[in-house]
């Protein structure tokens, strides 16, 4: 009885790709791959994707740490927040992204009239679309390793003469380690792909804002070869990391009781 | 020279804590209580780890004194911990453990690992410094945290249940090195427990506490004279004989030879049996226990469901029975008496 729809739901994952490989221009793929807009693309969504999660590593740790550690009235509304990029569809952000930081936004007038600071359709506003959607998946995996990390380790530290950062860095941060490498991967594949946010955002100026994303969106009609070559690498990195991820899965939550987690 | 001087209260809801204790260099303190009854909140009001109020001084100086408005954090306190689950640092080899203390105290990395390895030498440990505290055995694992709160020069050492994660097998060999480590420490050392036997073999005093309160201190002989709740009776009234071990028996002051599981220890030794562990007999009894006492009914102590009876003899000595098996036996003072126990029933401690 299950085996029929789980056999159709299986397909529905595999047979795309399999068109997209089917129908992959093999004997152009370096000719194409090798074209100034999608060399530009590629570089482009590289740059913003690994710029996004360093961000999101330097924002979304501490935010992480407070939300798991830090008592606050409002922690749980405070909780959803956080994750809502999850689930909000990436066009809505970006529209929200614009009010809030665009030239005449909330915050951005001020960025414009005291710094000179424009973020719409320039490389920092991909990412900052980036940062916003991708954010939530670090912070999300992070607080969680927070939460169960065990804080009797933290007054062991602390009896030795450990001061509260001290305790964070070599006690709490090494923790949390695997979950912390899994959301900046999560985050980091999450930023790759980012479409909606960003092209709302940051609009579809190629060498400046055109991820690669955008660009297969845009040259799917008009050089179909090229747009699928893009593809073809974004789900070459997309497997790579799927990979990667289980593999460090496998190695730390498979043997916990002798792995490095506490 | 008192080290420590502590009167803590914790509030909690449904529990109290408010004991006091003190603790001279060199002496080794045994809080000893049922579980519950608050002996690891006291070790943490002093370490820090437990919001108290009160006073904590060491060597006079106030790490917590709380009408003068002074609570300093754990890591401002003279004092080094013991945990009963060791809480050796998973990610970090047993020498950096060892050496994160010194880290913390600004020695350099090169300096606090060659300081590191005289504590693991010390403790006999050198061998593994590389290894990862998970491929310890968990009496290599005690010894190396109390290296690591040792290194750290503390003034005082708590120790909270050092050996209770330990299987019963391993349990005295450890607490024999771990007696013999303490014994190099100058400062005051507090260890809490819930096992009569470790308290009396390891204790220089004795603290108890029941329900959060100090009920009853003194040295292990004070207390065996004058308990003064039902607990410190059931505690101290252990059989606790003092004798030597001739490598295969322990012979007792006196001369009644024991039977103990293991080889005995060389040398000057403690054994412990518990009053239930002994049955009492008519007659000599066949087959099963290893060691055979005989001997005349001093006293006959009703206490509940159970009798306590005191057997005079070669080797003096108290068994509880049920007074249901009593009234079987038909036994009275001044009757003459078979006292037997098994070999494994037998704790065994160098003095």
């Amino acid at each position: 009885m299950l085996v029929v729809p789980a056999v159709v739901g299986g397909l529905l994952v595999v047979l795309p790709l399999a068109g997209l490989v089917q129908r992959a221009p093999w004997s152009d793929l370096w000719a194409l791959l090798g074209t100034e807009a999608v060399r530009e693309a590629l570089r482009l969504s590289l740059l913003t994707s690994t710029v996004a999660t360093v961000v999101s590593v330097a924002l979304g740790v501490p935010l992480a740490w407070v939300l798991a550690r830090v008592a606050f009235p409002g922690r749980r509304v405070a909780r959803a927040l956080v994750t809502l990029p999850m689930v909000l569809p990436p066009v809505v952000g970006g529209a929200a992204l614009l009010l809030a930081l665009g030239r005449r936004g909330l915050v951005g007038q001020y960025l414009d009239q005291w710094f000179g600071i424009v973020l719409p359709f320039s490389t920092a506003g991909v990412v900052v679309a980036e940062t916003f959607v991708a954010m939530p998946f670090l912070v999300v995996t992070v607080e969680a390793a927070f939460r169960a990390a065990d804080r009797r380790y933290e007054d062991a530290a602390a009896t030795l003469g450990a001061r509260p950062w001290t305790v964070f860095r070599r006690v709490t941060l090494p923790a949390v380690r695997p979950a912390l490498v899994a959301g900046a991967v999560l985050c980091w594949a999450r930023a790759l792909g980012e479409f909606g946010a960003t092209i709302t955002f940051a609009g579809n100026l190629q060498g400046r804002t055109q991820t690669m994303p955008l660009a297969v969106f845009v040259t799917r009609e008009s050089d179909r070869g090229a747009a699928i070559a893009l593809s073809l690498v974004m789900v070459a990195i997309s497997l790579a990391v799927l990979v990667g991820l289980r593999d460090r899965w496998l190695a730390t939550g498979g043997d916990a009781p002798t792995g490095d987690r506490p | 020279m008192i080290v420590l001087d502590a009167a803590v209260v914790v509030e909690r809801p449904a529990f109290r804590l408010d004991a006091a204790v003190t603790a001279a260099a060199g002496e080794l303190v045994v809080v000893l209580g049922p579980n519950g009854a608050g002996k690891s909140t006291l070790l943490g009001a002093i370490a820090g780890l437990v919001r108290a109020d009160g006073h904590v001084r060491i060597d006079g100086d106030p790490v917590l004194d709380s009408d003068a408005g002074v609570d300093r954090p754990p890591e401002d306190r003279p004092v080094g911990v013991v945990f009963q689950d060791g809480r050796l640092f998973p990610h970090l080899s047993v020498l950096d453990n060892v050496a994160f203390g010194l880290r913390c105290a600004g020695t350099r990395a090169g300096p606090a690992r060659s300081e590191a390895r005289d504590w693991l030498d010390r403790i006999g440990l050198a061998g593994r410094a590389g290894d990862r505290p998970t491929a310890l055995s968990g009496g290599q694992a005690q010894l190396v945290a109390l290296a690591r709160a040792l290194a750290t020069r503390p003034r005082v050492l708590l120790l909270d249940e050092p050996l209770s994660a330990l299987d019963a097998q391993t349990r005295p060999a450890v607490r024999t090195d771990l007696r013999r480590h303490l014994g190099t420490f100058s400062g005051a050392r507090l260890l809490v427990t819930h096992d009569p036997v470790e308290a009396l073999v390891l204790a220089d005093r004795l603290v108890v506490v029941e329900d959060g309160a100090v009920v009853q201190q003194g040295t292990p002989d004070e207390l065996r004279r004058h308990p003064r709740t039902p607990y410190t009776a059931s505690v101290v009234g252990l059989n606790l004989w003092r004798g030597r071990g001739d490598g295969r028996r322990l012979v007792v002051e006196g001369g009644a030879p024991l039977v103990v599981p293991g080889p005995a220890p060389a040398g000057p030794a403690i054994a412990v049996v518990s009053p239930r562990a002994i049955s009492l007999h008519l007659a000599r009894p066949e087959g099963s226990p290893r060691n055979l006492v005989e001997g005349r009914i001093a006293g006959i102590e009703h206490r509940g469901d159970t009798v306590r009876v005191q057997v005079d003899g070669a080797l003096p000595l108290v068994a509880d029975v049920t007074a249901g098996a009593l009234a079987d036996l038909g036994l009275r003072v001044g009757d003459p008496v078979w006292a037997g126990f098994k070999a494994s029933e037998v704790e065994v401690a160098p003095a």
